[in-house]
């Protein structure tokens, strides 16, 4: 009974969430007491279903793109022609992740214009430091007597690629990938400082207009978004690494 | 046969493996010994390309390796390293079928190989083929190491240091398992070791590695009668010389006519391991038996006292 | 000996290649709003200047094209990078007409691309030098001065971004030190909570998951919705608290954006605590009680100069993290570089939330080379050595 506590709560959590966003009237007396003076107590200046879908858009598109460049790149430099490059690329990646997400965001607008586009770029560039360290990571710190084998029974460059390093180090890119999201999630909120349609646009109503409300069910909509993404990811892993014959990471 | 003919590799300068020829016979076991950094496990790495040489050829069987892609021909070799490098995503079956099935053998064929394999090294298959390698203990992990190496029926088996991680109980077990295997398939074996008692007990033939350069090739008994160098000397333990002598022939060996009292021992076992017997029950002589058990005789603790000295 | 080529190089002198010939190098407006005029190096440029800035671009486009010595590459991306910094300011004098206060010239793509190429060569050239850390510190140093060097000077007093500073420059120092303040009061504060934690959370294993449980919970708020929420109960403390508005504690303001900043911060404390402590070698803790330490003295003797590289990542992680966050603080009124951001954002000024943005990352970069050379100099001799 105790093993599925957690589960039950992430249930629980994720019933809340959809009814929130399919039925918000349903919570209108929690939120009530917070705001003052007959503020409206649930967002109204839209549909926060629509926002939460949106939202998730931009940052699954990002990530897909951040997922996608990040691993080719990690790819490219941990080969033989590449590896000319990867002390170089180690230390842009290190570079990369002093840039505060707001600055990325600020500097794309005059190039971009307002609205999605900007936020896509800035999370596509944020989301690509945790996923190219941690592939980078993962197909670096693979045990050297496996690829030894690899090699000495005759697989080709490729077919080690595929068969063997990709495969051990799906693991530790995964995790990267999460981390990714997570933060993608949480930035995306920023984008609606340059009129991005993401639940950043609640919170940023309420903070205009003084509406603690409008505040917080935007904070806990992508928090409670984040925690689920988060868990799903660390099973898939756990799953994944299982089955590598991996010791399982927290 | 294997053909090493003046193979040199440098890495900037530096020479690993200096103008090393050697000839090795078809169906022996060849041990190549050194310190670290003596170059034996580059040699090793250069007969399947996974190192290539600066200069210099090798021969399988009369034809140059570089005849064909490198892992073309690394599917035809067998490998087997320290540490098994199995691969931890692979149930025990899939490792061993790694090459059969990059060679596109056809399932059944793959199956039945995989089961014969398993139970050759005494792993049972329906318990160990769905397994992943970390649900096995050290040893067993080595033997489907080796099971691998052998999947697609190789001629030559190469071995880097393939039980270094092996405690002793265990590693003397795998080393009887190899030599019995190395008898029934016939394979051509070279094994990398530091361990000098590994090579005697193995070798038909030895090579001694120093800085890169192949000091001394010949049979364990030559390298003990006439060390080419004090560096092999060493290697071979001064005070070890005497019982590496007789660690080489067996009983049979060096019987002697006439009767003697007692526990007879077989013919086979080392004159080392008589010598161990004589000193042990604190007699003379001891007789000597066939497999069949006739009495061939005897074996002397002054017989062996003679054969365990310098040779004139 | 054969003429090699560098792989990156070849890169580097494209880019260097096009961002001098292809793209323009500055952009003139008539006012800080309207659309700009790009023009090209020898538009941007008198001819004699414009000539030379085209020449020296080739001659460090041939030299990093070649396999030449890293050194050489260095001294070609700074001289490179001081090259551009001051022609791109000889361009605003230039090109902005005599007496005209609404003209506006900033730096266009080509200008960006050099810059961006110059500094890629800098940052390939110093990961193969692999200098030691209090060299990356100097380095970095001189960099600073040579860019205060040219902000003095008034060389760059004819670019846009410098207009925007200059009619505001009170305002920008004072929302430089409210920055610097949140990022750092709020870094004292989690390193003076946090390493406690983390050293409980060591010793105690019940409290671990808990704890960085409830801290990774927190890390999955986005920043402005955090900084909002505590706006609710720091507004009735400063109500219902005696005292606490007195102590500059308000509902809106410094005080959500430090309390937010300061919870972010935890996490990478607390968790880099616990796992550099437990890192340290079993052998190394067993030794020490072996020849009779006790715990304390285990504690700073042993386990903290061993998991001090890890705690000093945890702080990098959090110095970087919060002078980025920082800028969202200006949402809430907390003051900061992002003051100019979002009134840019919001005038459409571009110039003015470059004011906000390039010296957010100039601080966040220093932060993070100051602090990374901190770390290897606390890394165990042995690590250092094979890093020299």
């Amino acid at each position: 009974m105790r093993v599925l506590i957690p589960y039950l709560l992430r249930l629980a959590l994720l019933v809340i969430l959809i009814a929130f966003l399919v039925v918000p009237g349903w919570f209108d007396p929690l939120l009530k007491p917070l705001v003052r003076d007959n503020a409206p107590a649930i967002y109204n200046q839209g549909s926060l279903l629509t926002l939460t879908l949106l939202h998730l858009r931009t940052v699954a598109i990002a990530t897909t793109g951040a997922i996608l460049v990040a691993v080719t790149l990690a790819i490219l430099v941990t080969r033989p022609f590449g590896a000319e490059f990867l002390p170089l690329s180690r230390s842009l990646v290190n570079i990369g992740q002093t840039f505060p997400p707001v600055a990325v965001l600020a500097l794309a607008v005059p190039i971009l214009g307002f609205g999605e586009k900007p936020t896509l770029v800035a999370l596509f560039l944020y989301g690509l430091l945790p996923i190219f360290e941690n592939t980078l990571t993962g197909l670096t710190t693979l045990p050297s007597s496996v690829m030894e084998a690899a090699r000495g029974s005759g697989m080709t460059d490729r077919q080690r690629l595929f068969k063997v390093e990709l495969p051990l180090a799906m693991p530790v890119i995964l995790a990267g990938i999460r981390l990714s999201v997570v933060i993608s999630l949480a930035t995306a909120t920023i984008g609606s400082t340059v009129a991005a349609k993401t639940l950043g646009e609640v919170i940023i109503a309420g903070l205009q207009s003084n509406n603690i409300a409008f505040v917080l069910q935007g904070g806990l909509i992508v928090g409670a978004l984040a925690v689920l993404i988060y868990d799903g990811f660390s099973a898939i892993e756990h799953v994944l690494a299982r089955r590598a014959g991996l010791p399982a990471r927290a | 046969m294997i053909e090493i003919d003046g193979i040199t590799k440098r890495y900037d300068g530096n020479t690993v493996v200096n103008n090393v020829s050697m000839m090795i016979e078809p169906r022996t076991v060849t041990v190549i010994v050194g310190t670290s950094g003596s170059g034996k496990t580059t040699l090793l790495r250069m007969i399947n390309r996974l190192v290539e040489p600066t200069s210099g050829a090798i021969r399988l069987d009369g034809e140059d390796n570089r005849s064909m892609p490198g892992f073309e021909l690394r599917r035809r070799i067998g490998y087997a390293i320290q540490g098994h490098g199995l691969f931890p995503h692979r149930t025990v079956a899939q490792n061993i079928a790694t090459v059969p099935v990059l060679l596109g053998w056809d399932r059944a064929r793959i199956d039945a190989k995989v089961a014969e394999l398993l139970t050759l090294f005494q792993l049972d298959p329906a318990a160990f083929a769905n397994r992943f390698p970390h649900e096995l203990s050290g040893g067993q992990q080595q033997r489907v190491g080796v099971a691998r190496a052998l999947a697609a029926e190789p001629k030559v088996l190469l071995m880097d240091e393939p039980f270094g991680a092996l405690d002793p109980i265990i590693r003397a077990k795998a080393q009887a398992d190899l030599l019995a295997i190395q008898s029934l398939l016939g394979t051509t074996i070279v094994l990398v070791t530091h361990d000098m008692d590994e090579a005697f007990h193995l070798a038909h033939k030895i090579a001694v590695m120093d800085k890169g350069a192949l000091v001394q090739y010949g049979k364990p008994a030559e390298l003990v009668k006439d060390p080419a160098t004090e560096f092999v000397q060493t290697l071979i333990g001064t005070s070890e010389r005497p019982f590496r002598l007789l660690s080489i022939e067996t009983a049979g060996d060096a019987v002697e006519p006439g009767p003697a009292d007692g526990k007879p021992l077989a013919e086979t076992i080392s004159q080392r391991d008589a010598l161990s017997e004589l000193l042990w029950s604190g007699r003379a002589a001891v007789p000597v038996v066939a497999a069949d058990g006739t009495v061939l005789g005897k074996v002397t603790l002054e017989g062996l006292t003679r054969r365990a000295a310098k040779p004139q | 000996m054969s003429i090699r080529f560098d792989k990156l190089g070849v890169v580097t002198a494209l880019l260097i290649a096009y961002g001098a010939l292809a793209a323009p190098f500055a952009t003139f407006r008539a006012n800080r709003i309207v659309p700009g005029d790009a023009k090209g190096i020898l538009d941007a440029l008198p001819v004699g200047p414009g000539m030379l800035l085209l020449g020296l671009m080739a001659c460090a486009a041939l030299i990093v094209l070649l396999k030449t010595p890293t050194r050489l590459r260095l001294t070609v991306a700074a001289l490179g990078l001081a090259s551009i910094a001051v022609f791109i300011g000889m361009a605003a004098t230039h090109l902005t007409p005599p007496a005209n206060a609404y003209a506006r010239v900033s730096p266009a793509s080509g200008f960006w691309i050099l810059l961006f190429s110059f500094a890629l060569l800098a940052a390939d050239s110093i990961t193969r030098l692999r200098p030691l850390p209090l060299v990356r510190v100097l380095l970095l140093a001189i960099t600073l001065g040579g860019a205060a060097v040219v902000l003095m000077s008034g060389l760059w007093d004819g670019l846009s971004i410098l207009k925007e500073y200059s009619g505001r420059a009170d305002v920008f120092w004072l929302e430089a030190g409210r920055h610097v303040t949140l990022a750092l009061g709020s870094l004292f504060a989690s390193v003076l909570v946090g390493l406690p934690l983390g050293i409980l959370c060591h010793r105690v294993a019940p409290l671990r998951a808990g704890v960085l449980n409830t801290l990774n919970l927190i890390q999955t708020i986005p920043s402005i919705a955090l900084f909002g929420i505590l706006i609710a109960p720091l507004g009735w403390i400063a109500v219902n608290v005696p005292g606490a508005a007195v102590i500059g504690i308000r509902g809106i303001g410094a005080a959500p954006a430090f309390v937010a900043l300061f919870l972010y911060s935890l996490l990478p404390v607390v968790a880099n605590t616990v796992v550099g402590l437990a890192g340290v070698p079993r052998e190394a803790n067993e030794a020490a009680r072996g020849i009779g330490m006790t715990d304390r003295q285990r504690l700073f003797g042993i386990e903290f100069p061993l998991a001090m590289p890890v705690i000093l990542t945890g702080v990098r992680i959090v110095l970087v993290q919060n002078i980025g966050l920082a800028t969202i603080a200006a949402l809430i009124g907390g003051g900061g570089f992002g003051v100019f951001v979002f009134q840019g954002i919001g005038q459409t000024a571009m110039d003015l939330v470059l004011l906000g943005a390039v010296p957010t990352v100039v601080l966040a970069f220093a932060a993070a080379i100051v602090l990374d050379a901190l770390i290897e100099m606390n890394a165990p001799q042995r690590e250092r050595s094979r890093a020299a």
